[in-house]
């Protein structure tokens, strides 16, 4: 529990301002938040801290995993603070450190974190002027804040000296008002990488690069398939090998399909240690009856929670495969408990006080004993919430009574992580001969909620509806969630329907979008492309789509060809509008990649599986984009100054798959109505 | 197997004692604690484990380290010279071409040999000789800029 007293007790004197977010706020409102009620924290939700030594720090639980979320925050406290940006330091997702935090994911830490950690730095530099006039004894309208420094006339100082023999602590509302985005002067621009030199340099230290004295590196037994239980182990042959060390211990929780039996080895180094899992004699009891990859859809509708009374029978499915996140950095921590039974853990997660909760909920321990720390990971995309390399380090560690290192290799990190849900997805709409929707239906079944709701207006009858039923792989979180899966088939259905009555694909969605903020993505978008003027040759075709989730809005224009049933996607160009932007460099940076990412779900990622087993858990069997599957890429930014900023990490990747489906329709006449999309690639068993 | 017991990292002899047989990736990150070389998949199909052994990039994660006993290996942590980066780790920086950065060690080994045996490469070079390096953040055309500037800047340096 972070309180007064003990902030400065750790950070020294000097400022404080602390953003709470109930307006009446205590003096002494901050900490953590504790438990696994994961709701949003109504007290402390970001600090600043100015050392009597001018030393600039500011606190978040929001975590960095290649989105540039340090730099956008890092502008934010130079912007109204008026400092350098190489003068602030951003301590982020340490829970020792940082107020609570749900977790950086749902493109929250734009809209959420960035304006709060402004008005923090907007009332640290009112204080500063506030001290400055009162030592001084001027008027505060004669100060001026630049460049870290507070000056009046002839007299200038560092924030340092100005806070240097105090304890200033200053509780803020989160309801301070803000320098708008037109007279921004280091927000909305272009700067750079914060550590992005220790990144060319190979300095920054990730999780899997973590090293404590006396380390040990963990290794961890997983059944054969999903659901296989542990019939009977053999150590002998493992405890004979010099330096190996056999753990046995069982897991609180039930981890989805792996059990709670813990079987681990630990060694000096990592190569014994995997000769003493390989030399572990297991026998396994298998999960028979599991479905695979290619009669998963069938599954879904037959567990489905509730039935319609009466299907529509022209309903047309499309179907959305399960795909890996595949983060190049796979899973990993290290762990490391002291004497009094305090853990502290190292590992790479989007929600370092959800680990925190795992850790303590599992080992049966109060979280106060648990001290997590993220280091910038090596990346994420929804794929990293949980804690599981932390609780197995965690474990090990403590049988081993030693710092425990626990990575994960690549083949784990694909079949025992998590992976976007696969989806089975049924549509039907009705046009008239306008070109307007009459009716609308979508039935979601696994695949999520996520934009699940059609942004077109329709005149008749709208059903919605996302039905609940079982997944056999583990399934989670992934960049814009449901939101591609969605899109894809919304955007190829109203494909459908513009063909159907020989409408442009750009006029029919036109007739049909009231929201003014879409319409001029998708103006956007067509207009760069060149979507009138377009000419079709053999063997191209050209395809578009539009979309809007989580306060973004993109539109995207694909150009195709197919030869020999082998699609090279030429030129894609996307429009996309998050109100006023923060970074433009880092912004076309976090489009790009989603457009490249988008690219694979759309042709070839793709989780196969049969008998509880992944056949696709390695880069050699599962195909992610890579330089010469890259089309030219053109990304329009629309800057909205008179709107806040919303997040930007996962609305890009929404457009994409629809716009190439439409671009290979267009191409080949073929519609493809399942992800990947493989031209020839039959529709699946439903 | 043999153990190996000095290697020529980054211009300097290391002492050690190493299992011939352990990959070099596996001896760097561990034994020397030089862990700006990244494992990203272990059988040689994204790059992120790239050192450069006599010049020569390398997949360290496929290397044994009793091959490059006797060679001259360099990482990422030994490219730039005293405190001054290599022209390929200013192009990635100026590019922003990176988002986590997992791979950015890698790639720009990997670039280092692609201009030392083609000095000018055109996009299409580029692209057919950094194909086997995979970024997940999908930075690619921002690494194509890159390898492009630093190659006009003279990127053998």
């Amino acid at each position: 529990m972070i309180t007064r007293r003990t902030f400065f007790a750790a950070m020294g004197g000097g400022l404080a301002v602390w953003i709470v977010d109930n307006a009446d706020g205590q003096e002494s409102g901050g900490g953590a938040r504790r438990g696994m009620n994961q709701a949003a924290p109504t007290d402390v939700s970001a600090w600043l801290h100015i050392s009597e030594a001018g030393a600039i720090t500011v606190f978040t639980g929001k975590v960095e995993v290649g989105q540039n979320a340090r730099t956008s925050l890092t502008q934010a406290v130079a912007e109204e603070l008026h400092a350098p940006m190489d003068s602030i330091r951003m301590v982020m997702g340490d829970t020792a450190l940082t107020p609570f935090d749900q977790g950086t994911f749902g493109s929250q830490t734009t809209p959420q974190m960035w304006p709060r950690i402004r008005k923090a730095a907007a009332a640290a530099r009112e204080t500063l002027v506030a001290l400055a006039a009162s030592k001084w004894n001027v008027d505060p309208a004669s100060i001026a804040v630049a460049d870290g420094k507070v000056t009046a006339g002839s007299r200038s100082v560092g924030f340092g000296e100005l806070t240097q023999g105090q304890k200033l602590m200053k509780t803020i509302p989160a309801s301070e008002t803000l320098t708008p985005a037109t007279e921004w002067k280091v927000a909305g621009r272009p700067v750079a990488k914060v550590n992005g030199r220790a990144i060319v340099t190979g300095t920054h230290q990730y999780a899997y690069d973590v090293h404590r004295p006396g380390m040990l590196y963990g290794k961890v037994l997983y059944p054969p398939q999903f659901g296989a239980k542990l019939a009977s182990l053999d150590t002998s042959a493992a405890e004979a090998i010099p330096g190996v060390k056999v753990v046995r211990d069982t897991f609180k929780a039930n981890r989805d399909g792996a059990g709670s039996d813990l079987v681990g080895v630990v060694a000096l180094d990592p190569a014994t240690a995997e000769k003493g899992l390989a030399a572990l004699r297991a026998e396994w009891t298998p999960a028979p009856g599991q479905p695979s990859s290619k009669d998963v859809f069938a599954y879904y509708k037959k567990h489905a929670r509730g039935s319609d009374a009466a299907p529509n029978p022209n309903l047309v499915p499309y179907t959305v495969a399960y795909i890996a996140h595949t983060p190049l950095e796979p899973r990993a921590a290290v762990a490391e408990w002291d004497a009094a039974g305090k853990l502290t853990v190292w590992t790479g997660t989007q929600r370092p006080f959800g680990v925190r909760s795992e850790l303590a909920l599992d080992l049966g321990i109060s979280e106060d004993n648990v001290h997590v720390l993220m280091p910038d990971t090596g990346s994420g995309y929804g794929g990293k919430h949980n804690g599981d390399a932390a609780l197995e380090a965690a474990r090990l560690a403590k049988a081993a009574g030693k710092p425990v290192k626990r990575t994960w290799t690549r083949e784990e990190e694909i079949t025992w992580g998590y992976f976007r849900p696969g989806g089975l997805i049924e549509v039907f709409g009705k046009v008239d001969p306008q070109g307007k929707l009459t009716a609308w239906e979508f039935h979601n079944y696994n695949s999520g909620p996520s934009a699940l709701q059609s942004p077109y207006t329709v005149t008749g009858e709208k059903t919605e509806q996302l039905h609940q039923t079982q997944s056999p792989l583990r399934q989670g979180s992934y960049r814009g969630l449901a939101g591609t899966a969605n899109h894809f088939v919304r955007e190829s259905y109203m494909d459908e329907l513009a063909h159907s009555i020989g409408m442009d694909p750009l006029e029919f969605r036109m007739k049909n979008i009231e929201d003014e903020r879409l319409r001029n993505a998708l103006q956007a978008a067509a207009g760069k492309f060149g979507w009138t003027a377009r000419k079709k040759t053999p063997g191209r075709g050209f395809g578009l789509s539009v979309g809007m989730e989580k306060g973004g809005y993109v539109a995207a224009c694909a150009e195709v060809s197919v030869t020999a049933g082998m699609v090279k996607v030429l030129r894609v160009v996307q429009a996309f509008e998050c109100g006023a932007v923060v970074n433009p460099e880092h912004l076309r940076n976090q489009v790009d990649g989603a457009i490249a990412m988008g690219l694979g779900g759309a042709l070839f990622e793709q989780i196969e599986f049969a008998d509880g087993k992944i056949v696709t858990d390695r880069l050699s069997k599962y195909r992610v984009p890579r330089f010469a599957d890259m089309p030219a890429i053109e990304t329009i930014l629309l800057d909205r100054k008179d709107l806040t900023p919303a997040g930007a990490g996962e609305t890009p990747i929404m457009a994409v798959a629809p716009a190439i489906g439409n671009a290979i329709f267009d191409a080949t006449g073929q519609r493809i109505r399942s992800l990947p999309m493989t031209p020839g690639n039959q529709m699946p068993a439903v | 197997m043999a153990r190996v017991t000095q290697l020529d990292v980054n211009g300097a002899a290391r002492h050690l004692d190493a299992d011939g047989d352990r990959t070099l990736l596996s001896v760097l990150r561990d034994d020397l604690e030089l862990t700006g070389t990244k494992y990203g998949c272990g059988e040689g199909q994204c790059a992120a484990c790239t050192v450069l052994v006599d010049g020569q990039p390398a997949k360290s994660c496929l290397t044994k380290v009793s091959a490059v006993a006797g060679k001259k290996v360099v990482t990422i942590e030994g490219l730039a010279v005293d405190g001054k980066l290599h022209p390929l780790q200013e192009a990635f920086l100026d590019a922003d071409a990176m988002q986590c950065g997992w791979c950015t060690p890698g790639m720009i080994l990997g670039a280092v040999g692609l201009l030392r045996h083609t000095p000018n490469p055109t996009e299409a070079e580029i692209v057919s000789g950094m194909n086997g390096h995979i970024c997940r953040c999908g930075t690619y055309p921002r690494v194509v800029h890159a390898i492009q500037t630093a190659a006009r800047k003279g990127g053998r340096a």
